[in-house]
């Protein structure tokens, strides 16, 4: 390892370049996600609803999002979109297809969720007079969401990863920008630690930011399921300094 | 001119109801009159609970008639289940307050969702349902908080505040510890000492006893007897004899 190393890795961590391809790993991924839990809760009602035909549609759409990789519809978005008049950015491509990528893996976090909450509770609102739509925004989604978060936290930080992909659309992300970085000057060890140090920086992020969720959504009400262990390290260091 | 008595409150006629071959109600009538407290009692599996679900259309009806607030209400849309609902409270054998919410909220929420009540006001009654039954200080408990005769009570609370004209209670104390259920049967007693018409599906025959003005007996998804609760415990009485053994079992 030359012994500029160090230095050189700093150069890049503090550089205006770096840092705004991290901020745009983290909008993509933050965009998709946001578009991914929509498609998906959209996906999951669809799932449960009581019309054939939208059920098959939802089956549908699983078939063909979760039977192809994420990368093919990438490219497919990007490279075929175009054809039919609809010239959109690199940075749309990419949250598009993410999200709807995202969507069906989202769809059956969501679904588990909202099985999760008994048939008893639906019971009990239909039996105050609720409509069905109301005993879903009301009773069912905000018991089944303090379910979610767990699976949810872990597909955010799997849906940073996911994004180094955008970087085969052009997309001045971090991978991208490290690579660009390191083709100028063979300096890969560097660009690549660079970019490393801030996807890791992005998760640790991400990881507290899940457990900080799940401990105010446990205060109140019923606590949420702690899942993985990275989760359950962060939530028992975080309770052992609290007075029970 | 006439002694025609005012028209019951809710009336059920030739109940029929099967899951699959099995058929659970065979013809039950019932009818339910103003400020009455109906108890239905009977051996587990014959059909006492599904008549309650399907008298506020939570199950749905094979075949018969329900009069409420003077029309049949089988025959009625299915969108216009839910304010059909609004007026007929139900309380359940678990509870199920919804586990989200405070006890104050888990009784404002139909009020505010369903009426569009102010919520403010929503909460103002819901501290005065939560008086009503004695839990004063437990507004701002989470269910997982309160012990299962609290949970109970503030069920009763939450389905007092859509202000129906008819409650029914699924076993309302049957997953109770022995210690909590006197004091979810006192709320009852007098809410039905109040007025409140109420159908209750118990195994509590002291309550039945009590606070009933007629007990019904079912048996294999039929009525086979109904009478006031002095004759229907009277050992003197005359009365079928499933119900004969059913009562001697309980003794034991």
């Amino acid at each position: 390892m030359p012994l500029d190393s160090p230095e050189l890795i700093l150069s890049y961590l503090s550089s205006a370049r770096f840092f705004t391809a991290a901020a745009m790993t983290l909008l993509i991924s933050l965009c998709a996600l946001a578009g991914g839990m929509v498609s998906g809760l959209v996906l999951a009602l669809l799932q449960e609803s009581r019309f054939g035909p939208l059920r098959l549609l939802a089956v549908a759409y699983l078939w063909l999002f979760r039977g192809t990789p994420v990368l093919f519809q990438l490219i497919f978005v990007f490279n075929v979109l175009p054809s039919f008049g609809v010239v959109l950015s690199g940075f749309a491509c990419a949250v598009i297809a993410l999200s709807l990528n995202e969507g069906a893996y989202m769809a059956e976090i969501m679904r588990s969720g909202i099985r999760a909450v008994g048939p008893g509770q639906r019971q009990a609102a239909r039996a105050l007079g609720m409509t069905e739509p109301a005993v879903m925004r009301w009773v069912v989604i905000p018991q089944a969401l303090r379910m979610i978060v767990p699976p949810i936290g872990n597909q955010f930080i799997g849906m940073l990863k996911l994004s180094a992909l955008v970087s085969v659309i052009a997309v001045e992300e971090l991978l991208l920008v490290a690579n660009q970085t390191a083709s100028s000057n063979f300096r890969y060890l560097e660009a690549l630690s660079a970019a490393g140090i801030y996807y890791l920086g992005l998760t640790t992020l991400f990881m507290l930011l899940q457990a900080f969720v799940e401990r105010k959504l446990a205060r109140r009400g019923r606590a949420a399921p702690r899942q993985g262990w990275t989760q359950w390290l962060l939530g028992a260091t975080a309770d052992a300094g609290r007075v029970r | 001119m006439s002694d025609a008595s005012p028209p019951p409150v809710l009336k059920a006629e030739a109940i029929h109801k099967s899951y699959g071959p099995l058929a659970v109600l065979r013809g039950v009538d019932l009818s339910v009159g103003r400020g009455e407290c109906l108890c239905i009692v009977g051996p587990s599996g014959s059909g006492k609970s599904t008549l309650l679900r399907c008298l506020n259309l939570l199950e749905p009806v094979g075949d018969g008639r329900i009069t409420f607030e003077g029309r049949d209400i089988l025959r009625a849309r299915r969108a216009e289940a839910p304010a059909i609902r609004q007026r007929i409270g139900m309380v359940f054998q678990n509870f199920e307050l919804f586990r989200h919410l405070s006890a104050r909220d888990n009784i404002a929420l139909a009020p505010i969702r369903t009426k569009g009540e102010d919520p403010a006001r929503a909460r103002a009654r819901a501290d005065a349902l939560l008086r009503k039954v004695y839990l004063p200080e437990k507004g701002d408990a989470y269910p997982d908080e309160l012990s299962g005769g609290q949970q109970q009570r503030v069920a009763i609370a939450r389905a007092l505040a859509m202000d129906p004209v008819l409650m029914l209670y699924d076993e309302p104390t049957s997953a109770l510890d022995p210690e909590t259920v006197g004091e979810v049967l006192q709320v009852m007693g007098e809410l039905a000492e109040e007025g409140m018409t109420s159908v209750v599906v118990t195994h509590e025959m002291g309550f039945a006893r009590r606070a009933a003005t007629r007990v019904i007996f079912m048996d294999g998804g039929v009525v086979v007897h109904a009478a006031p609760p002095a004759a229907f415990f009277d050992p003197a009485a005359p009365k079928p004899e499933r119900l004969s053994r059913f009562l001697g079992r309980l003794e034991h």
